[in-house]
Order: structure tokens, then sequence, then C-alpha cells
């Protein structure tokens, strides 16, 4: 399980980083990325699928 | 707008806005009517159902979507509409030879559009990066128990004027490096620019020239004695190595106050009126105070305070309806947060919900660029109110005041404890 942050939608409003602060980091400007190669372990399947769900710009998908 | 307090220390009339009664509000709605200021809700419900992009003549004209998909994809309309105008009622005429003039202190980047919005909005987002944030948040919440302490004792409190509305104006005073015991003009500067000057534009204009002078001998100082606060820092940046312009540090400064202070104390306004009326809520906060980040995007959601507008630059076919070029198109984003198509019982306040892709700080390239500090300060106020004062409610009788127009909180909150 893999979480995909699109950096062409990422406006920076930073829910995923809130909610999945172990999966998602940010830039200086606020644009969010996945940590590393965006794998899930399965104690953070539950806020991977949260940042999907407070996302406003549909920036985040997960690839199982 | 329901300002009640029509006296300023200028002079000038603050009182609410004059409308005629609205009996179709399809064709012929009112931002500033009252029952729409207090109670927007059924209102965008119906429009909803029957006429999703509302029109009216009024104030100008503009054009009212309700749909969460609608505002969405409207705000993601650029170039065709612009943010170069964002308030619906036009400023008055403009010559930009006169240095009072509106536009030589405008608000860079929420009323630029590309190419400038990209480096202006560049220019200030790391101030307002979560860690940049989190540095804030000491003096956040040293200032808000100051403040329940000077009232604590009392067991009543206007919670929207005495508390609310102190907090933003000195963080963001802290912020800028301006001086915070100036707060008390900053909150009558910003009433006068996004309260009473929604619907006055001659207001707007006097208050619009007071920021601009504040600002420009601020920059002024900072080249003399350069600080460790932003404005110093914007008057360092470059841009394409070029200094960035006095008057478009002034803007964004101007913006920084004016969007940094009426929204977030509106919002925390609008949490305090939730949780003095739904005792249920509030116990599950003061129970678990861990449920503090999700209840205040929750409450976000249902209380969204911003409307700003966009205006058409080419014609449009949207939904059935046409814009034509200098239409206004209100972002109804507060609407669009109570859509049932986006969300489920939508009118139903759950501060544990989940699935929340809420839109009260936009979409798009023009999303708040200061949501973080925004909900730094929500989560402090609230966490620190309920902390000190875990039971309250409203005074008996109290009446409770609300502005609106394109920025809605409320302005008089009674409560006791």
């Amino acid at each position: 399980m893999k979480i995909i942050v699109d950096s062409e939608k990422c406006e920076g409003h930073n829910r995923c980083y809130a909610l999945a602060p172990d999966l998602i980091e940010v830039d200086d400007y606020g644009y969010a990325s996945a940590i590393g190669d965006g794998t899930v372990p399965p104690e953070h399947a539950e806020a991977a699928q949260l940042a999907v769900d407070n996302c406003p710009e549909y920036a985040i998908t997960i690839e199982s | 707008m329901t300002e009640t307090d029509a006296s300023t220390s200028d002079g000038l009339d603050f009182a609410a806005a004059t409308t005629e009664p609205v009996s179709d509000w399809t064709t012929d709605y009112d931002i500033f009517d009252p029952d729409y200021v207090a109670d927007p809700f059924p209102i965008w419900d119906d429009l909803r159902e029957g006429c999703p992009v509302a029109h009216t003549d009024r104030w100008q004209g503009s054009w009212l979507p309700t749909k969460y998909d609608d505002v969405v994809a409207l705000a993601r309309m650029v170039p065709e509409l612009s943010s170069t105008d964002p308030i619906v009622v036009k400023p008055p005429s403009d010559d930009t030879s006169d240095p009072n003039a509106y536009s030589t202190v405008n608000a860079p980047p929420i009323s630029s559009d590309p190419p400038v919005h990209t480096w202006s909005r560049r220019l200030i987002l790391p101030a307002f990066s979560p860690k940049a944030t989190e540095a804030h948040e000491p003096f956040t919440r040293q200032l808000c128990r100051d403040l329940i302490a000077g009232f604590i004792d009392r067991g009543s409190v206007d919670a929207a004027g005495e508390y609310a509305q102190q907090i933003p104006p000195r963080v963001i005073a802290h912020l800028l490096g301006v001086d915070p015991d100036r707060a008390d003009d900053f909150v009558e500067w910003v009433n006068g620019v996004l309260g009473a000057g929604l619907s006055r534009p001659e207001v707007r204009q006097h208050y619009r020239t007071k920021i601009r002078e504040f600002f420009m001998a601020e920059i002024a100082d900072r080249k003399a004695n350069p600080k460790d606060d932003l404005i110093s820092e914007l008057l360092a940046a470059e841009v394409d190595g070029e200094p960035v312009p006095d008057l478009h540090v002034a803007g964004t400064c101007n913006l920084l106050l004016v969007a940094g202070i009426d929204t977030t104390w509106s919002s925390i306004g609008a949490a305090l009126w939730h949780l003095a009326t739904h005792p249920a809520d509030r116990q599950l906060l003061v129970d678990d105070p861990s449920k503090l980040d999700n209840g205040i995007e929750e409450l976000l959601r249902a209380y969204a305070p911003v409307t700003m507008a966009r205006v058409v630059k080419e014609q449009t076919e949207f939904q059935g309806v046409t814009f034509e070029p200098g239409d206004k198109i209100l972002m109804n984003f507060p609407g669009a947060n109570r859509d049932p198509e986006a969300f489920e019982n939508p009118d139903v306040v759950d501060l544990e919900r989940q699935r929340n892709r809420h839109v009260a700080f936009g979409v798009g390239i023009h999303r708040c660029a200061g949501s973080n500090l925004a909900r730094l300060e929500m989560q402090v106020a609230i966490g620190e109110f309920l902390a000190a004062i875990p039971e309250f409610r409203l005074a008996d009788g109290a009446e409770v005041t609300w502005a609106g127009g394109q920025v809605r909180g409320p302005r008089k909150l009674p409560i006791v404890f």
C-alpha cells in the first residue's frame, strides 16, 4: 500500500500533514509530498485514508 | 452588514446596510439582508434545489452559486474569472495617479491573477508554513490566557467582542512586527474595510488609505532599522533579482492585516457560539481535548466565514447561465460546505466527522495563505477557553448579532458561566 500526492493538484492546505504526519512531509511553502517512496505501514493505514478523505483538492490517492 | 456600533473615531457611518425586503431569492437576493446575514443556510438550501446559480441586480449585481461542485469549479476557473476585485460593491472611481487611489494599495496575492499572483503568493507562503506557524503558538496561548484571566471572575463575557475579536489583531501584529497595543485601531480599520466598507465604498477607501499610510511608515522605518519580522523579510526579498516595490509590500501587509483579522475572529466567534448553544458538543471537547483538531475542521465547514468575489473576464457559459465580462461571481464556500451532495447530513454539526473536504479556506490557487495560522488560532483560542471555562451558555435574553455579506461571524455574543 502506497500513498501518492499529486504535486500538480496540491495547493498546500496541509490537512494531510496534520492527519498523517508519519506519511506526509511538507516543504517550506507548505506543499506536500509522500515521505520516502510512500509505503504505508499497516498501523498507518487509517491515517492514510483520512489524508485522502480530507484533501479539498483530491490530490491524494492510495495505491494497493 | 449588521454592525450596530454606528460611531467611529473618524465619524464615518458604520450602520447596517439599508436593504429592501427580498421576495424572490433566485433573481433578487441581497447578501446584506438581515435574514441572510443571520441565517443564510435555509436560503442556500432552497436555491440549491431550484436555482443553483442565483442572480441579483442589487449591490451592482452578482451571481451566487450554492452547490459544492459548482463553487469549486468556479474557484478553479482561471483566467476566465479574475481576482482583481474581490469585493462585490466596486471601489470608488480609481485614478491611479492619485496616491490615495484604491488600487495603489491593493492586496496581493488575493487581489491578483497569475503571473503576479504566482510570485506574490510564493513570497508569503514560507511565513505561513506549518513549521513557521508553530512558532506563534506560545504567543497565541499566552495571549488567550491573559484575555481569559481578565474576565473569568466576572462570570460573563461578550465572547465575540472581548475574546474572539481581541486575538487575531495581536497575533497578526506580532507576526508583522507592528505595535500590538494598536489592536483597537486595527479592529476599527478592518471593520472599515470588510465590515461597513463592504456596502460603503467611501468608508472602505478611507480605511484603505489609513492602512496604506500606516504600512508605508512602517516600511520606511524597517528600511532604516531592519528587524526580525515579516515586513523586514518582505523588504529584503528579491523577485527576479529585483527588490519588491514598497507599494506591493504595503499591499501584502494590508492583506495580512485585513484578511488575517476579520476572518479568524469570525471563525473563533462562530465556534464559541456553537459551543454555547450545543452543550453536548462542548462536553465532547472538554472530555477529550484530542478531538479539538477534528472538531475545529467541522466548525470551519459549518460556519465558514468568507465569500470573496471573482470578476468575469470572458463571456462564459456555466450551468445554463451566461456570465458577461464585468459580472461578479460570489465564491460561496460557506454554501458549498452545506451541500448534501458533498457532505452527509450537512446541516448536522458532527465534531467527529471523518470525511471532510470542506472549502472554508477556498480551493485552487487562492487557497487561504494563512490557513495554518487561522487553524492554530482557533485551536488555541477554543482549547484555552474550554480548559478555563468548561461550562458556558448564552446569557438569558442574549441578543447575538452577526456581521455578514462577504465575511460572516458573530459581533456580539453575550455568554455566562
